[in-house]
Order: C-alpha cells, then sequence, then structure tokens
C-alpha cells in the first residue's frame, strides 16, 4: 500500500479502504460495508461527542462508500459540523462530501451557505477558496440567491489574493450559467473586463472563462476585451520560449491562455481599430510562421500545445473570412497536415479544412487536396478519420469535381462502416442532386445508391428521385429505361422495387415501343417482386397496376385477373385489400375519359428544400449545415425542379374525390380540431395533427399521388402519449398539465362558444440550459434557460364534433440526451359546453323525445372515493354544462343542460346523474350516468364517465 | 459557451478512480455515461485518434498504464488544449504522488479531488502553471 505509508491520511480510511479491495467477492464487500456503515452510525449516534478528525475520518469513509456506488442516507450532518471546523483537512472532507452528495434538504442548504458566508468573510485565502469551490461545484440557485452579488466584489477587491480571484472569477461563471438573472455585472463590468490585463496569468485564465461567457450575452457591454485580448495575445505570441516561466509548457508560451485569447476573440468581428487590427493580424501571421519553424522539442507535447494555438488561430480566420492570404496560409499549414504521420493531426485537419472549404476565398485551395483526401478516405485506419474524410469531400465539393467525388463515394460506400452508411447515401444524394447537371447521371447515381447500400437509403431519398424524375421531362424515358433494366437483376432491394414501380406507372409507356420492354413485360417483371415486398409496397405496386391500366389498355384483362384474385382481393391487409377493390372496380366502371383524368400523369412538385438535405440537417443537429450551403441548394435545387404552382396535394385530393364520387364511397375524411396557429415557413412539420382520422385510409387511391414529403416522420420514435395530466383537465382550465425532473408544463385556458385561447407555460426546472426546444405547435425560442419559462399561446377553434385530444410533441436536449415528450392537451369537446337553464317540464319532454340508440349513452361506474355533494357538483358545473336544481323528481339526481358548440353546428345534450349511495363500500359507491343529445357525438357518453371517474379520483 | 462537461479517470476493466460532473446528471445517467465512456475508449488502439465522438459531444482522452483520462467536451472545442490539458494535469499528480500509480488515486482519492479543483473549476481551465499547482498543494498538505 504506497499511498498509506505516505500517509498523513488518515489510518482508519486507509485499512477500510485496504479490506474493500480485499474482498473476494461482491457479497463479501457488501458485508463489509455494511458493517463499517453500522459501526459509522453508531459513532454518530453515540453520547460521547466525536472529536474532529473522528468525524472527518467518518464522513469521508462515507464518501468513499458512496463513490462506490452505495446509498448513503445518513452522515450529511456531521459533514455540515465539519465546515465550521478551523482546520483546514476537516472543512475540506466536509466540503467535498457537499459537493459530491447534494442535496437540495433545504434545512442543510441553509446551514451550508450559513458555513459558506462564514468562510468567505474570514479573510482566509485557504477557507475562501475551500467555499468558492464548493459553490462552483453545485452551483445551486439557493447558492446563487445567497452569494451571485458577493462574489463580484471578492473578485475585483484590490487585496484579494491571486488564488482567491481564480476560483471568485469562475465560480461567478457557474452561477452566470445556472441562474444568469441573478448574476448582475452592471458596475463590475469594466473592473472584470481589466482582469485581462492581470499581472498574474492565472487570474487571466480563469477570468478569461468568464469574460467569454458574459460577452457572448451582452456583446456591447464587454466589446472593449477585443483590444486587451489583441494586446494580450500579442504580448505572449512574441515572447521568447522561456519568458513566461511557469507558464511555459515545453517551450511553448502560454498555450492554454492564448487558446482562450483567441476563442474570446471569436465572439467578435474583426477589430474596426486599424492598429488593433493590425496587431492582431500579425499576431495570426506569427503563429502561422511558428508552425514552419523546427520544433524546439521532439516532445509530442510541444506540438500539440503549439498546434492547438495554431488550430485556434485558424478558427479565428475562419471567422473573419475575410483576409483572404491568411485563410490560403491556414489551407496550406493543414494541407501539410493531412499526410502527418500523426493520426491526430490528420484527422484535425480534415475537421478543420471542412470549414475552410466553404469559405469563397478558401475554396479553391481547399479543393487542390483532393487526392489526398480521397486516399484517406480509402487508407486511414481510425474509422473517425474516414468519416472526416468523407465530410470535407463533401464540403469541398462543387461542379468541376462532382462526377469523381461521387463516385468516390460510392466506391467507398461498398466498404464503409455500417455507422456512416446512412449518412454517407444522404450525403451522395444531396451531392448528386445538386451538381447534376446531367440528368442520366444523376439518375444513374440514386439507382447506384439503392443497388449499393438498398437498406441504407431512406424514403427522403427515393422521394427525391421520383420528385426529381417527375419534374424533368427530359429525363423520364432515361429513368424509365435504368429502372426497368435495374429490375431484370434476380436480387433487387425492394427500394428499387418502389421506384422501378413509381416510374414504370408514370412513365412506362415510353419504353414500351420495344419490344424487349412492352407492356406486358413491364408489367410481369414488377409483378415477379410483389409477393417478395412488404405491405407498402405491395400496395404502391397496385397503384401502379391501376396506372397501367390506363397507360396501356391492353394489359387491362391481365391486371384484373390479378386483382380479381383472392389473395388480393381478400387480403388480410385492408389497406391492400381497399385499394385491390377500388382498383378493380374503378377499373369495370369508369369510361376512358374518367379514367384517363383520375390516373392523370402526377402533376410537377412545388419547389422546395430538399427534404434530403433537411434529413442530413436533422441528423447532424443545428449548425452543422451551413447556410450558405442551403442557399445554394435552394438556388440550384429550383433549377432541378422546375417550380410550379400546381401542388400535388390538390391534385391527390381531386383524385382522390373523384374515385370516392365513383365509387359512391361514404367514408369521408373525418375533421376533427383545426388550429389557428400563425403560419410559419415550415409549417407542415409544426402544424399540430389531431390523432390520425379513422377514414384515412379510405384516401388510398389518392395516397399514391400524395407528396408523402411533408409528412417524413421525425428520426427519433415518437415517446409513448402521456395522459396523466389530462383527464385532470376535463372539468378544470387551469393548473400543471405535466411535471417531471427536467420540466414543467403549466396550462391557462379560456373557452367561448365554439372558440378557445390556451396559454403554455413551459418551465425549465433544472439549472441547464435546454436546446433544440420545439413543440409541434407553433414555433418557440429554442433555448430554454435553467430556470426560466417560456410561453406559448394557442387558439383553437372546433370545427365539428371529435373524440381524440390533439398531440401535443416537445422535443428538447438537456446535456447530452434528447428528450421526447408526447402529450395530450386537454382539449375535450365539453370545452365546447355553453350552459343552458331549463325547467323540469322541459328538461324531460326533450329527455323523451331522445330515445334512439345513438342518441344515447349509459354508463354505470365505481366512484373512487366517496361522493360528496359540494365535489359533485363542482365537477359538473366544471363540465361546462349547468347544473338544474329542483328539475329531477328524485333529489339526490343531478341533472345538467347545455349546447356544444362547433362551427358547423350546435348540440343539444342533457345529462343526468343518479348516484346509488346504498352500494356505498367505504369510499366505494356505485352511480349511473346517462348522457342524451340531439345528435349523436361521438362517444361523448363515456367522455363524460371517463371524466367523472378521474374526478372522482 | 464551451465548457468541460465531465472528467473521468477508468482503469482497462472500467473502474473509476475519479468521476468528476461540470453539469448535472442524476445518478443513473452518470452510471450510463460512465459505462458508455469506457466502452468507447477502450475499444480504441494507437493507432487511432484521442478523440471521439460521444453523444452530441466528445471525449478528449489519453491512456497512461492502465489508466485512461477522459474529458468531455463541445465538439466545436480546442482537441489539443485538452489532450494536453490532461496531461499537464497527470503531470502535477505524477509529481505531488511521486511517481503516482493507480492505488494513489484509489487511498487518496480526496486529494484528488482537490488537485481538480486547483487546476479546473466550474468546466474550466483554472490553473496551468504546474509550479503554483504544486506549490499551492503543498501549502495545503502542510496545514492541519
Amino acid at each position: 500500500m504506497p499511498a498509506v505509508s505516505k500517509g498523513d491520511g488518515m489510518r482508519g480510511l486507509a485499512v477500510f479502504i485496504s479490506d474493500i479491495r480485499n474482498c473476494k467477492s461482491k457479497e463479501a464487500e457488501i458485508k463489509r460495508i455494511n458493517k463499517e456503515l453500522a459501526n459509522i452510525r453508531s459513532k454518530f449516534k453515540g453520547d460521547k461527542a466525536l472529536d474532529g478528525y473522528s468525524k472527518k475520518k467518518y464522513v469521508c469513509k462515507l464518501l468513499f462508500i458512496f463513490l462506490l456506488g452505495h446509498d448513503i442516507d445518513f452522515g450529511h450532518m456531521e459533514a455540515v459540523n465539519l465546515l465550521s471546523s478551523n482546520k483546514y483537512t476537516e472543512k475540506q472532507i466536509g466540503y467535498l462530501f457537499i459537493s459530491v452528495l447534494v442535496n437540495s434538504n433545504s434545512e442543510l442548504i441553509r446551514l451550508i451557505n450559513n458555513a459558506i458566508k462564514n468562510d468567505l468573510s474570514s479573510r482566509n485565502p485557504t477557507f475562501m477558496c475551500l467555499a468558492l469551490h464548493c459553490i462552483a461545484n453545485v452551483g445551486s440557485r439557493e447558492m446563487a440567491e445567497a452569494f451571485a452579488s458577493e462574489i463580484p466584489r471578492i473578485l475585483v477587491a484590490g487585496d484579494t489574493m491571486d488564488s482567491v480571484k481564480q476560483s471568485a472569477a469562475l465560480c461567478l461563471l457557474r452561477l452566470y450559467k445556472t441562474s444568469p438573472d441573478l448574476v448582475l455585472m452592471g458596475e463590475w463590468t469594466s473592473r472584470v473586463v481589466h482582469l485581462l490585463n492581470d499581472q498574474h496569468m492565472g487570474v487571466v485564465t480563469a477570468a478569461i472563462s468568464l469574460i467569454t461567457c458574459l460577452s457572448q450575452k451582452n456583446p456591447d457591454e464587454f466589446k472593449t476585451c477585443v483590444s486587451l485580448a489583441v494586446s494580450r495575445l500579442s504580448r505572449i505570441v512574441s515572447s521568447a520560449s522561456t519568458d513566461l516561466q511557469d507558464y511555459t509548457y515545453y517551450f511553448v508560451p502560454a498555450p492554454w491562455l492564448s487558446c482562450k485569447l483567441l476563442r474570446l476573440l471569436q465572439c467578435y468581428p474583426p477589430p474596426e481599430d486599424g492598429a488593433v487590427k493590425g496587431r492582431l493580424v500579425e499576431c495570426l501571421e506569427t503563429i502561422l510562421n511558428k508552425a514552419q519553424e523546427p520544433p524546439k522539442s521532439k516532445k509530442v507535447q510541444h506540438s500539440n500545445a503549439k498546434n492547438a494555438i495554431l488550430f485556434e488561430a485558424i478558427s479565428l480566420i475562419i471567422h473573419y473570412d475575410s483576409e483572404p492570404n491568411l485563410l490560403v496560409r491556414a489551407c496550406n499549414q493543414l494541407g501539410q497536415f493531412l499526410q502527418h504521420r500523426e493520426t491526430n493531426l490528420r484527422y484535425l485537419a480534415l475537421e478543420s479544412m471542412c470549414t475552410l472549404a466553404s469559405s469563397e476565398f478558401s475554396h479553391e485551395a481547399v479543393k487542390t487536396h483532393i487526392e489526398t483526401v480521397i486516399n484517406a478516405l480509402k487508407t486511414e485506419r481510425d474509422v473517425s478519420v474516414r468519416q472526416r474524410a468523407a465530410d470535407l469531400l463533401y464540403a469541398m465539393c462543387d461542379r468541376s469535381n462532382a462526377k469523381q467525388i461521387v463516385a468516390e463515394m460510392l466506391s467507398y460506400l461498398e466498404t464503409a462502416d455500417y455507422s456512416i452508411r446512412e449518412e454517407m447515401v444522404l450525403k451522395v444524394a444531396i451531392l448528386a442532386e445538386k451538381y447534376a447537371v446531367d440528368y442520366s447521371w444523376y439518375v444513374d447515381t440514386i439507382l447506384n445508391l439503392i443497388r449499393i447500400a438498398g437498406d441504407y437509403v431512406s424514403e427522403e431519398v427515393w422521394y427525391r428521385v421520383i420528385q426529381i424524375v417527375i419534374n424533368r421531362d427530359d429525363v423520364q424515358g432515361y429513368a424509365a429505361k435504368t429502372v426497368f433494366e435495374a429490375l431484370q437483376a434476380p436480387a433487387c432491394h425492394e427500394n428499387m422495387v418502389k421506384v422501378g414501380g413509381y416510374i414504370l406507372g408514370e412513365f412506362g409507356n415510353l419504353i414500351a415501343g420495344d419490344p424487349r420492354s412492352s407492356p406486358l413485360v413491364q408489367f410481369n417483371l414488377l409483378h415477379s417482386k410483389f409477393h417478395l415486398c412488404s405491405v407498402p409496397t405491395r400496395a404502391l405496386l397496385l397503384s401502379a397496376y391501376i396506372k397501367f391500366i390506363n397507360l396501356f389498355p391492353e394489359t387491362k384483362a391481365t391486371i384484373q385477373e390479378v386483382l380479381r384474385c383472392d389473395s388480393q382481393i381478400r387480403n388480410s391487409d385492408v389497406e391492400l385489400q381497399q385499394r385491390a377493390v377500388e382498383y378493380l372496380k374503378l377499373s369495370s366502371i369508369a369510361s376512358t375519359d374518367v379514367l384517363a383524368t383520375v390516373l392523370e400523369e402526377m402533376p410537377p412538385f412545388p419547389e422546395r428544400e430538399s427534404s434530403i438535405l433537411a434529413k442530413l440537417k436533422k441528423k447532424k443537429g443545428p449548425g452543422a449545415v451551413s447556410v450558405t450551403e442551403l442557399e445554394d441548394s435552394k438556388r440550384e435545387g429550383g433549377e432541378l425542379n422546375g417550380g410550379s404552382d400546381r401542388g400535388p396535394d390538390t391534385a391527390a385530393m381531386a383524385a382522390s374525390n373523384a374515385v370516392t364520387e365513383l365509387l359512391g364511397s361514404v367514408t369521408k375524411i373525418v375533421h376533427f380540431l383545426v388550429f389557428q396557429s400563425t403560419p410559419s415557413p415550415s409549417a407542415d412539420l409544426l402544424g399540430i395533427r389531431s390523432a390520425p382520422p379513422v377514414g384515412a385510409a379510405s384516401t388510398s387511391a389518392g395516397s399514391l399521388l400524395v407528396d408523402v414529403f411533408s409528412e417524413a416522420g421525425p428520426t427519433i420514435p415518437p415517446a409513448a402519449v402521456n395522459d396523466d395530466g389530462f383527464l385532470r383537465f376535463v372539468c378544470k382550465n387551469n393548473g400543471v398539465l405535466f411535471e417531471n425532473q427536467l420540466l414543467q408544463i403549466g396550462i391557462k385556458s379560456e373557452y367561448r362558444q365554439n372558440l378557445g385561447r390556451m396559454y403554455l407555460f413551459y418551465g425549465n426546472k433544472t439549472s441547464v440550459q435546454f436546446a433544440n426546444f420545439t413543440t409541434t405547435t407553433k414555433p418557440v425560442e429554442p433555448l430554454v434557460e435553467g430556470g426560466a419559462q417560456i410561453q406559448q399561446v394557442l387558439n383553437i377553434e372546433c370545427l365539428t364534433d371529435f373524440s381524440d385530444a390533439p398531440l401535443l410533441n416537445i422535443k428538447f436536449r438537456y446535456g447530452g440526451a434528447l428528450q421526447n415528450l408526447t402529450l395530450k392537451l386537454p382539449v375535450t369537446i365539453n370545452k365546447f359546453f355553453q350552459p343552458t337553464e331549463m325547467s323540469s317540464h322541459d328538461f324531460f319532454q326533450r329527455w323523451k323525445q331522445l330515445s334512439q340508440p345513438q342518441q344515447e349513452a349509459q354508463k354505470i361506474f365505481k366512484a373512487n372515493h366517496g361522493m360528496d355533494t359540494e365535489v359533485l357538483k363542482a365537477k359538473l358545473l366544471g363540465l361546462g354544462t349547468a347544473l338544474l336544481d329542483n328539475v329531477d323528481p328524485n333529489p339526490e339526481n343531478y341533472v345538467c343542460a347545455g349546447v356544444i358548440q362547433t362551427k358547423s353546428q350546435q348540440v343539444g345534450c342533457l345529462l343526468r346523474l343518479e348516484p346509488n349511495a346504498q352500494a356505498q363500500v367505504a369510499h366505494t359507491a356505485h352511480s349511473k350516468v346517462t348522457a342524451k343529445c340531439l345528435e349523436k357525438i361521438s362517444h361523448s357518453g363515456s367522455e363524460y364517465n371517463r371524466s367523472l371517474n378521474a374526478e372522482d379520483e | 459557451s464551451l465548457w468541460i462537461r465531465f472528467i473521468l479517470i477508468q482503469n482497462r476493466a472500467g473502474k473509476t478512480r475519479l468521476a468528476k460532473w461540470y453539469m448535472q446528471f442524476d445518478d443513473d445517467e452518470k452510471q450510463k455515461l460512465i459505462e458508455e465512456v469506457h466502452a468507447v475508449v477502450t475499444v480504441r488502439d494507437a493507432k487511432h485518434t484521442n478523440f471521439v465522438e460521444f453523444r452530441n459531444f466528445k471525449i478528449i482522452y489519453r491512456r497512461y498504464a492502465g489508466l485512461y483520462f477522459c474529458i468531455c467536451v463541445d465538439v466545436t472545442d480546442n482537441n489539443l488544449a485538452y489532450l494536453e490539458g490532461i496531461h499537464n494535469f497527470v503531470e502535477v499528480l505524477n509529481e505531488y504522488f511521486h511517481n503516482v500509480c493507480e492505488l494513489d488515486l484509489v487511498f487518496n482519492f480526496y486529494k484528488v479531488y482537490t488537485v481538480v479543483d486547483e487546476m479546473f473549476l466550474a468546466g474550466e481551465i483554472r490553473e496551468t502553471s504546474q509550479t503554483k499547482v504544486l506549490k499551492q498543494l503543498l501549502m495545503l498538505q502542510s496545514l492541519e
């Protein structure tokens, strides 16, 4: 036990740790721990007051046990007691215990804060640092409230020791991150900025982190830091390798501080002051020059430290993107690194070059390294390096090298790691589209993609190729010919069948003149794949077949026979069966004209951002795709799509309606609630969706034609719908809808007639920012700071009756993890009740009139918590109806009346609740509720019961 | 802004010798992170980079004998600065414990926290001078 022999430490602790290490099994370890816990507990409970040393030792043992992964439920008080010790070692263990086992127990927080306060005012730098470190480690809101105003004072006071300043600066930074509202720099701003001039490099190193964070939030207030940072940097960069003594690391002067200074400058645009700018450019040039000098040491630490500064300088150069000379020099430097023997450097050079490729000044310079990068893609051992090489090829791609790059990426795909295939496929698809001058090349590329990596070709990719083929009539014949050939392969990927089915269904006529691809040959080829395909593909093929009947009347008999066979017309899958039935009927009763209209060639798709690009962005997270790239694709995409105003949705809808009318089908799309929310650029993704309408499947004839792009689902599987809070809102309008450890969602709502307004309050309960915060209702601020709350207003209109509540999906990032939450918005039909008063006579007359089975719903249910008259009354009123007194002859019963207001109609509704107190056992009782309506409202009866049941809980 | 999310020291078997967290995670999440980092880092060999993508962050790590020192930072942060930050930290430990070994970190775990706090605080680099850090540590050592 080498450490013990060195020990100034606690012998008992060392012995205990040895014992644990000697345990042969998990059981033995647990036994030993339990023995120790019992021992410590008895010591803490004992009559004899423990001395500081013992207390420290036992608290430290508890901490060790906790760090082994066991729960600790005592000892907090003893740890807090240690805080007020005068001995450093005791205090340190106390603070350590508190920092590691943070406990929001309010009693203790008060005591802890008190001890911290004493130490902060002790003027003992060691104690002050301990206290500051504790605040920095815990960083709770309570601590921010207690100390946020005190710490800036310590930070800038003239007599504060350097080490305390360092801790104070970072402590303040932590509080600012968790509770920015409580840290008010105001009067301190200038003095904090001037810490950049501090003599002590450690103080500058710590303070600059604080200044960088504050600058990002309040750039104007802190902008004087730019010139100070430049002059500090200049002094470091021009110093000889030993000038800075303690702060020289392997012959590199102050590498970390240099990086931080360069990072701070990236919060601002290039300095406006010519002298400052000149000095900065000089620094950057010096850094680039130093990279060319022979190394002062062979040690990797030397070159790493030097290159850390170099890469940060290059980041700044790229950030400014205004100095062509520096950009090209940076690119040349990185070019040297591309062939360096250090894998780290090759990796970083590829990564850094990726950003250089997007600058107009260095794009060409980057392109000169194409062969090296392609070689990296083929030969690097580390997959992450290959990934960077692929990223760089993607970034440097333009018209001049697209064919070469796409070919290389395709050939790499054949052997690429599974982990990066999907992304590679997206990238190839985007490049092929973006730089397609020759559309036959584009079609070849995508079909190759499907052939090589079919499993990784997402729906977006094959949707897109179809969109483009539809929009470009010069490529349709080629596309038909190529898919026809591709389908000849004995084993072809299902995605190929989908593309083939769609394209031949639309443009098969363009190759039908060749007897080798006559209509029947085409049909037989497609149908030979049918039985190996999944249901959605089969559905698509059925639609292709009906299109064939229109394109090639000579195939009608064959296809009708296929549709008529039992495996189609009696298929157990309802969608397939429906298509078969409808298409068969359509083909037999519709005249050629009608058929030609319904099955007309698809109209061009409207111009829009490539959904593949959208997917890639989603995959990479925001910021991964630069703005220029986006605009670029829009520009070039326009050329491809040959924009048209005729939306496919309208066409599809018309076709679907035509089919529906023809067949005399009674299915209609049921509209539930439609929310009026402010239109947003991406409304198709943000528009709230109610639960899918039951009749939706019946639009099958049209669904083939619908551009499915906008429905491209999120990549994350939706979370299960959480409706815990939902039922509680049936009878009330305000309250907390949802709450977990991270998030609280509050609701305030009001309704009048068929309109409603709902305020949603999203509260971040943590001290950490939520990023990428999105909801499916309306766009909101994407960042929700720790402790902050954001508000959202929804306008609601009830168009017609409905039974399913609209869903609200919320996504955000908390730390590393994506949080995905789906809730039912508490909008129930009863919210649109208008109470109606009526006499006993009127009530019962109407009650009797409503005798049709579909006008009545009745349910008997258990009251889970007794039946308090006042509670019941309050709930019935909460339902929105009028509670009618002296109407029912039985005074035990409750009767209510109201009119449900929808945009299309008003529906009167009567309700009677008959409690059965006799059956009451303990807190349970039976009651019967009957609801009658003038017209049937779907599930309305059960809706009320659910609500009453819920309310009874 | 960019900062260190956590620092981990683990041995090859996956035993944690230090876990320092600079953002809030609950205990289960911490355990998961520890296991994931171990899985990601131990499969890599000397020819690989010292950087590895990790969830929405990246891990900068370096292996010393049987111990992996890992720092989790934002993807856009400076890889080499943290890589040398680790080495600087290891040199301080080595000096402080006179040829540090894994057991020193086990038996003196409470002192390791002090070393960390001297060099990294609130997820930021606090002090980089080995001389200054060691001087401070020796001063603290002399206190009772």
